[in-house]
Formats: structure tokens, sequence, C-alpha cells
């Protein structure tokens, strides 16, 4: 995974196709998905511009980011959820697990190194 | 209680006019009789039907599309058929097809799979239901438009979905939601908003709550009436269709069956006053055709000689329920699904299989998903060895609800829980709600009997369908917080041995042809049905009411259908004068055999 320096400023979320953000309507709830969702609306609150994307609601954000393509063609679904920080991929496969997430929140308050 | 007789003109001071009711009550029927009313009275008009399992075609001998078709016999009259799953399956090529190339083939079988939902289906439909209240141009030709709804639960869903789809819009910051699939349909956002306004203008839309002269089924119309009320449609008025007064007052079934009608409609007084109410009698035929039609609204003189009853006519091999029962209880335990359309009397025979079952013995718990089911609540507590419980999807999505906050919104902050409330309010959850406890009884079924009545026909298709679908993305997931009754879901519901399905039908045309398609589709999803219960059969029951006698030789060919062409084995009950309650009265019944065809 790749470094991370600076305040973050944007975060990007690439979703596998699901019904909802937090995957509550799907058949299992998965407690990282939904800590994840309510810990991107607390980033967002605190300045950080996020933006998330379902496969099956728009897919044409997947097709326009190059580097998203190429993920999904060399790895497949699997790949997803693709997570960028400011641009940068910075987790893929799987989302932020409980002792990952205060790395998050590190990166979008300190100028620091934040690695992961 | 003397109400005036149905007639179009009565209910069509409105162009929209939408027929709804619990399956069976004839919401077709009356619908098309109505369609062909105003037609011959000059009318241009559109008939529309939304209904999953819509025998629109058959009722009008016309091959219909998801386009107006004219009705050749008809001048004026147009119809169409909007197949929900069809408009699904264009919604999903509509969101695929240009990713097509694009995307790779992984990342376009996964979109599919999840617009394969039931949500996609409700919504794609509710998309093209609209396009003809909420677009102007769609019915220009038309003075009116009619809807033969989908069943009450569905057009509910629809209706409200329209509601949340504006809240949706008005305040989604986070793209929560579960309403996704509607992400793809906001262009259209200003036609669902004329669609809601439409439907709560009294001067543009008429409801046309259709019942039966039935307890259940007027207090189904009843909760109906407030439902739509709350959702701000107010113009309503109610139709009781198969009313009956016989002409042969020494007649013991006869005078019983016009008894039972009577006192259910007195029961239900206060609603029926509430409205303008309208009866329409039974008549003697399955309504199909034109001519069908015709006899519906004008009546039919059954002064004319009427031909006796075929003597010759020899019922071919049925069983009784009791029959049916030696077989599935020889693996000491294991699930027994009555499925069918609603009002066939799926709650009666799961309660008289559960009553046979324990007075042999048994261990048996009957599940009933009907809210009406007194037949099923009487037997609590009163026969060794059964045990019955109501799944109230009400409070199942309740406790889902609770359940969840309580183990994943514990460890949240109040914005994380916020936004897992606001997720839980979408409709998926009372689906994922019903559908775990569904999984649960199923369970219960390796160690005892469960007897369970479900849902009617398209709910449970959805469940099942549903069921398929969660096997699937379970199996994806390595880590699930489902029960493991849903893991095993499918396996036990396919399995011959375990699961003892049987469908019900009356014999008349439309429940026969559901009853058909829904094994077709249990038949795909790799579920065979054991058996088919014939219910409420006027067959030998001796009658000289003209009426009678002229429906039970109507029953002939349907009877003959199902044991010939679509059951492995039949059972067949009779027609009950009094409602079977209590165990008792539910043995009794499933100790009913074919009489034998003897002529006085």
């Amino acid at each position: 995974m790749a470094k991370y320096s600076g305040v973050m400023k944007t975060i990007q979320v690439y979703d596998p196709a699901m019904c909802c953000s937090t995957g509550i309507c799907g058949p299992s709830v998965d407690p990282d998905l939904v800590n994840f969702a309510a810990m991107l609306s607390q980033l967002k609150g605190m300045g950080v511009h996020v933006e998330r994307f379902n496969l099956a609601q728009q897919p044409m954000a997947f097709a326009t980011n190059a580097c998203v393509k190429e993920i999904l063609a060399k790895e497949g679904t699997a790949a997803l959820p693709i997570s960028f920080w400011d641009g940068e991929v910075h987790l893929k496969g799987r989302y932020p697990t409980h002792d990952e997430r205060p790395g998050w929140f590190q990166a979008a308050i300190e100028k620091k190194e934040a690695a992961v | 209680m003397k109400l005036p007789l149905f007639r179009p003109d009565a209910a069509t001071s409105t162009r929209y006019l939408f027929f709804t009711g619990k399956g069976g009550v004839g919401k077709t029927s009356l619908s098309c009789a109505t369609a062909l009313k105003l037609a011959e009275a000059g009318k241009r008009v559109l008939l529309v039907s939304t209904d999953p399992a819509s025998n629109l075609d058959e009722v009008l001998m016309t091959t219909l599309t998801n386009q107006p078709t004219p009705v050749p016999e008809v001048p004026g009259l147009h119809a169409l058929n909007i197949n929900p799953v069809e408009a699904a399956a264009a919604y999903r090529e509509r969101v695929i097809g240009p990713m097509r190339g694009v995307l790779p083939e992984a990342a376009l079988r996964s979109m599919e799979e999840q617009l394969s939902g039931s949500c996609t289906v409700e919504i794609a439909a509710f998309d093209e239901f609209s396009g003809f209240i909420g677009n102007p141009d769609a019915a220009r030709d038309f003075d009116h438009v009619i809807f033969d709804t989908a069943p009450t639960g569905h057009t509910l869903r629809l209706m409200s979905l329209a509601k949340a789809w504006d809240q949706f819009l008005d305040n989604n910051t986070s793209g929560t939601s579960c309403l996704g699939p509607l992400a793809g349909l906001e262009k259209q956002r200003g036609i669902y908003e004329a669609t809601v306004q439409t439907l709560s203008d009294a001067s543009a839309t008429t409801l046309v709550l259709v019942s039966r002269p039935q307890l259940s089924a007027l207090r189904e119309a009843e909760r109906t009436s407030g439902e739509l009320r709350a959702l701000g449609v107010t113009n309503q008025c109610l139709v009781i269709n198969g009313t009956f007064e016989t002409n042969c007052p020494q007649d013991v079934t006869a005078q019983a069956m016009q008894q039972r009608g009577e006192s259910a409609m007195g029961s239900a007084s206060v609603f029926i006053d509430s409205m303008p109410s309208f009866i329409m009698p039974l008549r003697p035929i399955n309504i199909l055709g034109i001519e069908g039609l015709r006899v519906l609204l004008d009546g039919e003189s059954a002064k004319g000689s009427v031909a006796p009853v075929d003597a010759e006519w020899i019922p071919p091999d049925m069983r009784r329920l009791t029959d049916l029962v030696d077989e599935i209880e020889k693996n000491e335990h294991g699930v027994i699904m009555t499925m069918g359309k609603g009002g066939v009397g799926k709650t009666t025979v799961a309660a008289a299989i559960a009553v046979l079952l324990a007075r042999r013995g048994h261990a048996v718990h009957l599940s009933t998903t009907d809210p009406a089911a007194h037949i099923a609540q009487t037997l609590d507590g009163q026969i060794d060895g059964l045990t019955v419980r109501r799944i109230d999807p009400a409070a199942e999505t309740a406790a889902y609800q609770q359940e969840v906050m309580q183990t994943q919104g514990a460890q949240m902050d109040e914005s994380g829980r916020a936004l897992l409330e606001e997720d839980l309010r979408s409709p998926c959850t009372e689906e994922i709600a019903v559908f775990r406890a569904f999984a649960r009884e199923v369970g219960q079924g390796t160690r005892r009997f469960v007897v369970l009545d479900t849902a009617p026909t398209g709910h449970t298709l959805l469940l099942l369908d549903a069921s398929e679908a969660y096997h699937r993305e379970l199996q994806r997931q390595a880590r699930s917080t489902q029960p493991e009754e849903v893991l095993h879901l499918l396996d036990r519901l396919r399995d011959p041995d375990f699961t003892h399905i049987l469908l019900v039908t009356l014999p008349e045309a439309t429940p026969v042809h559901e009853a058909a398609a829904l094994q077709a589709d249990l038949r795909r999803a790799h579920i065979d049905p054991h058996a088919w219960v014939i219910n409420q059969s006027l067959l030998g029951c001796g009658s000289c009411d003209l009426l009678l006698r002229r429906r039970e030789e109507t029953e002939h060919r349907y009877i003959r259908e199902v044991v010939e062409k679509q059951a492995k084995r039949t059972a067949w009950l009779p027609w009950q004068a009094v409602e079977p309650v209590g165990g008792e009265a539910l043995s009794r019944l499933a100790q009913s055999g074919v009489p034998r065809m003897t002529v006085a």
C-alpha cells in the first residue's frame, strides 16, 4: 500500500455492486462496511471531500477512471472496494478494519506521514 | 344490507381507475368489465395490468404486450400488460448495456446479479406504470386509464416508494438509502411526482377496492383502504364481488352459502358503510372472453332451462387430505408448505394437516403469515403437541431493526447509528426480516413437523428468488452474520423428503392457471410440489340451486386439468357451509372424500 503524507483532502471509494452504502439490505451485515460508511460521514463533516461509487449504480465512474479500470481488468471484482486518498490507491479488496480506521482520521487532521 | 349493483358509470367520473384487492377477488374481471362498458359507451379506454401473475390475456382473449394493443372485438378499448420481471430486465439492460466492452466481464456479471433483486423488479414496474399516469402525453389518446393493479402489498410498496423517492432526492447527501436502483431513473423524477400527485387527486383518480363476501377478504380490503388513505389516496369505493342469493330456499348448501356471505357483510358493516359500496352477484360461469364480461355486468337470466349436472361424468381419482398425511408422516419430521393464490384456503389446509399430524402423536408447529388467520389462532394451545405462531411482518421488521442496531450500532457513534437507522427504514428491510423468520421456521423442521401457510404467490416467489440470490451471495462472502437456518434454506426446500409443498387451488380457471405457473416457477428453482389440493369444490353437493349446479359443472374441466395435466397427486376438499374452526372441524374436513356421483 502507498505511503501517505500531507492532510488528506479527498476520498474516493469504488464499491462493489451493492444495494446501499451500508450493505444493510443485503443478505448479511458487514460491520466493517457499516462502520466505514459512518466514518466517511464523519470525515465529510470534518471537511474531507468524500465520493462513493457503486458498481451497480454508477458504472460509468468505474469505466472513466483508468486506474480502477485497470485493476478490475487485472484482478477482477475481488479487488473491490478500492479506496483512494487524494487520487492514490490506499486500500483495495476490503474495507478498513477497526484498527485501521483511526489512521483515516489521523490522515485527515495531521500533516504527517500516516503509514498504513 | 341492501347495496346497489356495481355499475361502472357510478365510479367513472375520474379519468384514472385503480382496482385493488387480495388475489382471487376478481380485480381482473371487474376492471375488464368496466373497461368494456366504458368503451361500449363510446369512451376511449386504456386498460393496464401490472400484476406479475396477470391473466388479462386470458380474460380478454387477446395477446397483449407492454404497448397499448387494440382488443379486436371492442372498438375503443386498448389494453397492455406490464410484466414487472421483463420491465426489470429492460432496466438492467439500460444500465449494463453501455458498459459492455468498457468494463470487464466479471464487473458486468456482478452488476447484473445486484440488479436482479426484487427491489429492481418493483422499481422497474413502478417506472413503467407511472409512465401512463405521470407523463401527460403517454395516455393522451384515452378518456380513461384503468389499472388492474398488482396485489395489495406490492401496490402499497410502489406507492410508498414514490414518496420515499422524493424524500431521498431531497435529503440525500451521503448516497445512502436503499432506493439505489432509482439512481438510474433520476431523469424520471418529474413523472414520479406527477404520478403521486394524480393518485391523491380525488377528481382524477378513483380507487376501487374489490373484495368478496367473506370476512377475511373484507378485513383485508379495510386494511388496504386505510393504508392507501394514509398515502393520500382518498377517493375510494368498494365492490363486493360474488354475492349470492339462492333461488332454492330449501337447499341446505345454497342456504348456508347465502348466510355465510350475509353474516360476513353484516360484521363488516361499519367499513362497508364508510364509502360508496356496491355488489356484484355471483355468476354461474367463469368470466372469460368478452361475452363472459358482459354476463358479469349484465347478469344472465337463470330462468331458462339449465342442463342437469352431467351424471355421466366420473370424477378422476383424488385423495383425501388424510391420505396425503399418511405419506408425509413417514419421515417423522420435516416441512409442509401450502402455497397458492390468496384466498384459496392455504391456511385452512395447513391447519387441517397440522391437526392431523398432532392427533397422530407428532410434535407439530403451525406457522402462518395470514394476518387474518383466526383458523390457526383458535388452535393455539388447544391440541397436544401443536404449537402455533403467526409471522407478523411489522413485528419481525421491528425485531430485526432492533437486533441490527444492538449488534452493529453498539460500537458506533451517533452519526453512524443515524446512518444505520436510515438504511434500516428501507423497504428491503421488511423483506429480509420476513425472509429470516421464514427460514427460521423451516429450520425447525429438523426436529418436528413444521406446517407453513405462505404469503400470496408474488411474495412467495420473491422470497424463493431471494433465497437463491442469498445463497449465491453467502457462498461468496466468507463472513456472514446470517443464522445457520438461512444457509441451509434452499437445500432444505429442494429436498423432497424434507419439504412437502402442497399447491392449493379452487376448481376455477384463474386459481388453477396461477398455481400451474407457480409450479413451473418452483420447478425452475428445482423445487417440486408434492401434491395439489383442490379446495372448496361443489362436486357432488347435490344442490337444487341452478346457479350452484352450473358452477359445479364448470368445475369438471378444471378438476380434470389438475389431475391429468398438473399434479403428481391430487387431494380434494368439499365446499364448507361453516368455516372449519377448531380441531374437530378441521379433522373432519381432512377425512372428506369425493361423494359418490349418484343421481336420484
